[in-house]
């Protein structure tokens, strides 16, 4: 549709984008009164917008518009994020570099409708020659290899959230608003508000990252950080050595589901040896660092948080959520023995190689029950590689389960592990909602992988500290 | 099998029937994944808007009728089509005592006004005629002449809705009404 004339879409990109000075930027860093996400809005803040306050502060509550580094689409939001941009009738993309187009969620193509929908997002990539990546899901390709600290990122998928873990502002939008992006570079966005986090102890052989943000998500409720960042804490490198990039990801990824606009680690020896071990690299276009604007963002001393929250990794259980509802968090004990059809381990919240090392420890040696189907679904291409590396693949499949391609597929219901009517599933994905992964008669529990695997050998819930007893 | 289209209202004063919902309506109850996720079409999303609550809502609702909401309407998915498939249905607003973050933004990039309106609870019942003023923000209940005032936006988000949203926005000043 050529609704605008070409001037228009050739005119915007041409002045809007300003960097702020060095000097401007340093004095933003050093900052002691602002939290994470004030510091790395201020930073990445246009200058010649026509935000009134450009030249004060941007604090929780203020609106103010970014520079975004990289611009997200899947095969679910893409789609309708090119159809908006045909019908502004804008051709052009403000940096084609930054804009990154994954087809993940059902790959590989379940119909011929969603055939279609891959090809719409295929010619675009060409016509354009931003990102594509097929085959590994957004969030983990982000992570693995353009996520870098100081990062403003946008995803059209509320998962987008997930790169918080390497320190980067990571938020999930909708389609026509990164349609937006992409063609300005630009975005508006509410500074958020805080909750800082405060983790101590350490937590007991068979319990996880998941069960700790299932806790908490329990605890304040599916809107309890509504808007706000998160902003996680160790107290001290006892606490913070649990805490691995694969962890630190499901915790990030996972905050959505309370509503977390942004969830926040620190950047520490551990972030800058994942990210020395996994170079950032944008291959697709000869484009050997996309992100080489990684700044150190840490908050400052005197900054104003709306609350503060400890939480003893010690006192946390296996945790089981649902069903329907993420919140309706219970200790794995209240559900023990509840009958399960489908066990499932994957996911963009637990489908890395750290989650399935612990579901090939449970699985190895032993049956899935005969009343119960296994999937195994690996986050991304990488993250398969590396389990067939180890061999885990094979302890899956002589266990009884099933292991695919890395897609979004089962956590979706949309292919590779949909439910029937009345089925019920435990599984180690994102959502529980009604319907989220099948017939809206079927149940969905949500948990760690090791609950998972463990629950898949019994054929009903089960507690799976007890695998980790005899080891 | 001709599926009747419902138009999307315009934007001013809308009148229309309230279906009541509870808290954490989230985007998987308002359209599921594997329907959004095979089409492009406003229109056909529409047949599946609110599915997960029933399945015939869009051959239930009238032109113009409206929803309230209880706390965190449209948590979870950053879907686009949450919104567009209940505007294409034919419903005019959506008021609840509080949003989820992407679905607010989502509802006033597509056009579909999105109310927020804390003391809503228990204010209206099921069939109540109500009347929404964009222009003033505010509900107006027929029934009990009680009118209710929404929470303030910034002023491009408005401009944003009462042009009907984003894309008709650029179409109209070739600009984003943020910059």
């Amino acid at each position: 549709m050529q609704i605008t004339s070409s001037s228009s879409s050739a005119s915007f990109p041409l002045k809007l984008q300003k960097k702020q000075d060095d000097s401007q930027i340093k004095s933003t860093i050093d900052n002691k009164s602002l939290t994470f996400a004030e510091k790395l809005i201020n930073i990445k803040k246009n200058v010649e917008s026509i935000n009134k306050n450009t030249n004060t502060l941007s604090m929780a509550g203020d609106i103010a518009i970014v520079n975004v580094d990289l611009a997200m689409a899947q095969d679910s939001t893409g789609p309708l994020a090119i159809r908006s941009l045909n019908e502004m009738g804008i051709d052009k993309i403000y940096d084609p570099s930054k804009v990154l187009l994954v087809i993940d969620h059902t790959f590989p193509a379940a119909d011929e409708k969603v055939a279609n929908l891959h090809k719409l997002m295929r010619d675009f990539t060409s016509k354009h020659n931003c990102i594509l990546v097929e085959g590994s899901i957004s969030h983990q390709h982000i992570m693995e290899y353009l996520a870098a600290p100081g990062m403003m990122i946008l995803g059209a998928d509320s998962h987008t959230c997930q790169a918080g873990c390497v320190g980067a502002f990571a938020t999930g939008i909708g389609s026509t608003e990164i349609a937006a992006v992409w063609a300005t570079g630009q975005l508006w966005l509410r500074v958020p508000e805080t909750i800082r986090i405060n983790l101590s102890g350490n937590f007991e052989e068979g319990v996880f990252a998941r069960d700790l943000i299932l806790h908490y998500i329990g605890e304040v409720g599916e809107d309890g950080a509504s808007y706000k960042s998160l902003e996680w804490k160790f107290s001290n490198d006892h606490v913070k050595k649990q805490f691995s990039m694969d962890s630190r990801a499901c915790i990030s990824n996972a905050s959505m589901e309370c509503g977390a606009k942004i969830s926040i680690f620190p950047v520490d020896e551990i972030t800058r040896k994942y990210l020395d071990e996994n170079p950032r690299t944008n291959d697709t276009n000869n484009n050997n660092n996309s992100t080489g604007m990684e700044i150190e963002i840490h908050a400052g001393d005197s900054a104003q948080y709306k609350d503060e929250v400890e939480i003893q990794c010690s006192r946390i259980e296996p945790q089981v959520s649902g069903p329907d509802n993420v919140d309706k968090v219970h200790s794995v004990d209240e559900l023990a023995n509840l009958e399960i059809d489908q066990a499932f381990i994957g996911s963009s919240t637990n489908g890395r190689i750290e989650d399935l090392e612990v579901a090939a420890r449970i699985l190895k040696g032993r049956k899935v029950h005969k009343n119960t189907r296994c999937i195994v679904t690996p986050a991304s291409v990488k993250v398969y590689e590396e389990a067939i590396r180890r061999g885990y693949v094979e302890v899956y499949l002589e266990s009884g389960a099933v292991f695919t391609n890395a897609t979004c597929g089962a956590c979706v219901g949309t292919h590779l592990g949909a439910l029937g009517e009345n089925e019920t599933c435990i599984s180690s994905s994102s959502r529980n909602f009604v319907g989220r992964m099948g017939a809206l008669s079927s149940k969905v529990y949500l948990a760690s992988p090791a609950t998972v695997a463990a629950s898949a050998i019994e054929g009903r819930i089960a507690d799976p500290r007890r695998y980790f007893q005899s080891s | 099998m001709s599926e009747e289209q419902k138009q999307p209202t315009s934007i001013g004063i809308t009148k229309g029937k309230a279906w009541i919902f509870g808290d954490n309506i989230n985007t998987d109850i308002i359209i599921p994944f594997r329907f959004k996720s095979r089409t492009n079409d406003p229109y056909e999303m529409a047949k599946y808007a609110m599915y997960g609550y029933d399945p015939d809502f869009h051959k239930k609702i009238s032109n113009g009728d409206l929803i309230v909401a209880g706390r965190n309407f449209g948590g979870g998915s950053s879907r686009e089509q949450a919104p567009v498939a209940l505007k294409y249905a034919g419903i005019s607003a959506v008021i609840a005592q509080s949003f989820a973050r992407i679905f607010y933004r989502n509802s006033f990039t597509i056009g579909l006004p999105a109310l927020e309106i804390p003391e809503i609870k228990g204010k209206v019942n099921q069939g109540d005629e109500l009347a929404v003023d964009i222009a003033k923000f505010s509900v107006y209940n027929l029934r009990s002449r009680e009118t209710f005032q929404a929470a303030a936006v910034p002023t491009f988000m408005r401009q944003m809705l009462k042009e009907g949203g984003l894309v008709e926005y650029y179409k109209k000043y070739g600009r984003f009404p943020w910059v």
